[in-house]
């Protein structure tokens, strides 16, 4: 694993405990199938969430929400059709979420965008 | 809530319409939209504001922005709504005073490094503000000097993004140290030296008709041979124009800044505009015109001034035509795609003609080398519609020897100075406009035919030679109006109370000919 992988997968724990903080239970991790990867699934209140990790350190090249475009989106949708479809999900209670995890002076500040769309 | 909105104006020729910018942060991932019909110009407000926002000390929202400028149905366009957008975004942010930042009409572009730089048309944008009720305007540092000729509105100026957040109470209470504008009022510059009357020789006529075309509002033309004066003659008229009302220099000050001519912080005057358009103009430079957005065109920037057009037979015809609408009503109507705009356009025209296309017909000493045909159709190039609105047709000759002499021995009349005419062209207008106060009329030469028969008839006796003329069929109606008005700027300029015999003959004399045949 390279450097950035490092710090993606260090974001993607921190964003699960930042959940689980929240209520929310964890049902997958890092999801993968031939389209691409889901970085982690939940589920509060018989609702699936679908969130998409970005992880930086200093905020040089802009906020972490900022590199999220609207292709990212619209892969995240398609993913999470396949994961409903693979286990039988109702999609009709589904939710796509964006976390980023900032970390710039030895702080780490997580943000939360709930229901996101481009 | 996180939603935040400050104002600006939409301006479509003279009269602006308030805009609401709203700008809307939701909890979503970052993107700025832009609504409310923004054209191209305006739709890249969005990174010059990003640029501009983060070179202030302060940041975009990472989360979507959305701005909104209402009404929507109002085009939009241009730079000038860029720090209406930045402020709104950072009282949305609640980086600044949200009730401060709406209490306030902003103008202004922004530059990348969030420097505010100058716009056109910011006096007419806070004089609309103001009739809207609106009592506080930032404006960009350079145009504050017309703005603050507004009165009654608070004005202050701006050259960054950064005094204006500070202004709204960025990181702390409210520092503003912004230069308010001095309601100064316009001032009469004499200091620029204007030609002066004495600098001409001989033209005695020539200038009194100059006076009473000035005194009386007439328009005019001139004719005569090449090189004697004519084009100084006409410079000099505007010179003998008394100075603007505060309102009347305001109204042109509101044309130029259309145009941006204040934004380098030139002085703002209330001497009557002098426009003398080159001979090429077309009828988009003279009346207006403009790329989607209707422009003003020269006869505006000539309101409440003189348009001076020299050689008018080279004009293209369609531009000289185009001039009698605004000659007739004093406004015209640009239509372009963006909209359509009313200027004023209450112009004096003075016309300068050569007499043939070689310009030497009717001079002594040389000879005119012109067939008589091609003198009719240099003539004929001025249509009958457009010359029938003209006054005054002089007929300009050579000075001779002896009027040569008496000017280099200093011998011309005295009291021709500028200044000494135009005290006299103020008095006799004062007498027209008392006399004329209850028909909404000021001038002499906007006096309708009608009401001139009807109820400003000289005596029986000192019209009994045009009234004769006019029974021969030597004068038409029309010239007989003519005769009329210029009657009454002359008696006005003699102080007589109603002109007398002399009067209608010299008013006979300017009147020329009737018709085409202008000479």
């Amino acid at each position: 694993m390279n450097q950035r992988q490092v710090l993606g997968r260090y974001g993607e724990a921190r964003a699960a405990v930042y959940l689980e903080d929240q209520g929310y239970q964890i049902v997958e991790r890092n999801w993968r199938c031939r389209d691409g990867e889901i970085d982690l699934i939940a589920t509060l209140e018989s609702q699936f969430v679908f969130v998409e990790v970005k992880t930086r350190k200093g905020s040089g090249f802009g906020h972490p929400f900022e590199a999220i475009t609207v292709e990212k989106m619209a892969r995240m949708r398609l993913l999470a059709a396949q994961w409903c479809r693979a286990h039988q999900v109702n999609p009709i209670k589904i939710r796509l979420d964006a976390i980023s995890v900032l970390i710039s002076g030895g702080r780490i500040s997580i943000e939360h965008l709930k229901q996101v769309s481009l | 809530m996180n939603l935040a909105k400050s104002y600006s104006v939409s301006l479509i020729g003279l009269s602006g319409t308030m805009v609401e910018v709203e700008a809307e942060i939701s909890s979503n991932l970052p993107a700025f939209v832009l609504v409310g019909l923004p054209d191209t110009s305006l739709l890249e407000a969005k990174d010059r504001v990003r640029a501009a926002l983060t070179n202030s000390g302060t940041a975009m929202p990472s989360r979507r922005v959305t701005v909104n400028l209402s009404p929507a149905s109002v085009p939009k366009r241009g730079s000038g709504f860029d720090l209406a957008i930045a402020v709104a975004i950072l009282a949305a942010d609640k980086k600044i005073d949200a009730k401060s930042a709406a209490g306030c009409i902003h103008l202004g572009e922004l530059a990348l490094d969030g420097s505010i730089r100058a716009i056109s048309g910011v006096l007419p944008a806070v004089l609309s503000a103001k009739q809207a009720g609106y009592n506080k305007v930032i404006v960009p540092m350079q145009n504050l000097g017309e703005a603050s000729l507004v009165q009654s509105i608070e004005v202050l100026g701006a050259s960054s993004l950064g005094q204006v957040v500070a202004h709204h109470g960025f990181g702390g209470p409210s520092t503003s140290l912004l230069p308010v504008g001095r309601a100064a009022g316009a001032s009469a510059d004499r200091e620029v030296s204007q030609p002066d009357l004495a600098d001409i020789v001989g033209q005695d006529e020539a200038i009194e008709a100059i006076t009473i075309a000035a005194a009386g509002g007439h328009h005019m033309l001139m004719v005569g041979p090449a090189g004697i004066g004519k084009t100084m003659l006409a410079e000099r008229l505007a010179g003998l124009l008394p100075d603007l009302s505060d309102e009347h220099a305001l109204e042109c000050a509101a044309i130029a800044s259309v145009l941006g001519r204040y934004s380098d912080g030139i002085k703002l005057s209330n001497r009557p505009p002098f426009e003398a358009p080159h001979h090429s103009a077309s009828m988009a430079a003279l009346i207006g015109g403009g790329m989607g957005v209707p422009q003003p065109g020269l006869v505006s920037l000539a309101h409440r001034g003189v348009l001076f057009l020299d050689e008018a037979p080279e004009f293209q015809r369609p531009a000289l035509d185009s001039l009698r609408q605004p000659l007739e009503s004093g406004e015209v109507m640009v239509h372009r795609s963006s909209g359509t705009a009313r200027f004023p356009a209450r112009f004096q025209l003075v016309m300068a003609a050569n007499p043939c296309p070689c310009g030497k017909w009717g001079s002594k000493s040389r000879s005119c080398s012109c067939k008589a045909s091609a003198r009719h159709s240099y003539a004929a190039k001025l249509s009958g519609p457009l010359l029938d609105r003209i006054d005054i047709r002089l007929r300009l000759q050579v000075p001779t020897q002896v009027q040569n002499t008496l000017a280099r021995l200093g011998a011309t009349e005295v009291g021709r100075s500028t200044n000494a005419v135009r005290e006299r062209v103020v008095i006799a207008r004062r007498r027209a406009a008392e006399r004329l106060a209850a028909t909404g009329f000021s001038l002499n030469a906007e006096i309708p035919g009608t009401m001139l028969r009807k109820n400003f008839r000289p005596s029986r006796a000192a019209t009994l030679r045009i009234d004769r003329a006019l029974d021969r069929g030597l004068i038409s109606m029309r010239g007989y109006d003519r005769c009329l008005r210029l009657a009454w700027t002359c008696a006005d300029l003699a102080g007589n109370a109603t002109p007398d015999e002399h009067d209608l003959a010299k008013a006979f004399l300017l009147r020329g000919e009737d018709g085409n045949s202008a000479w």
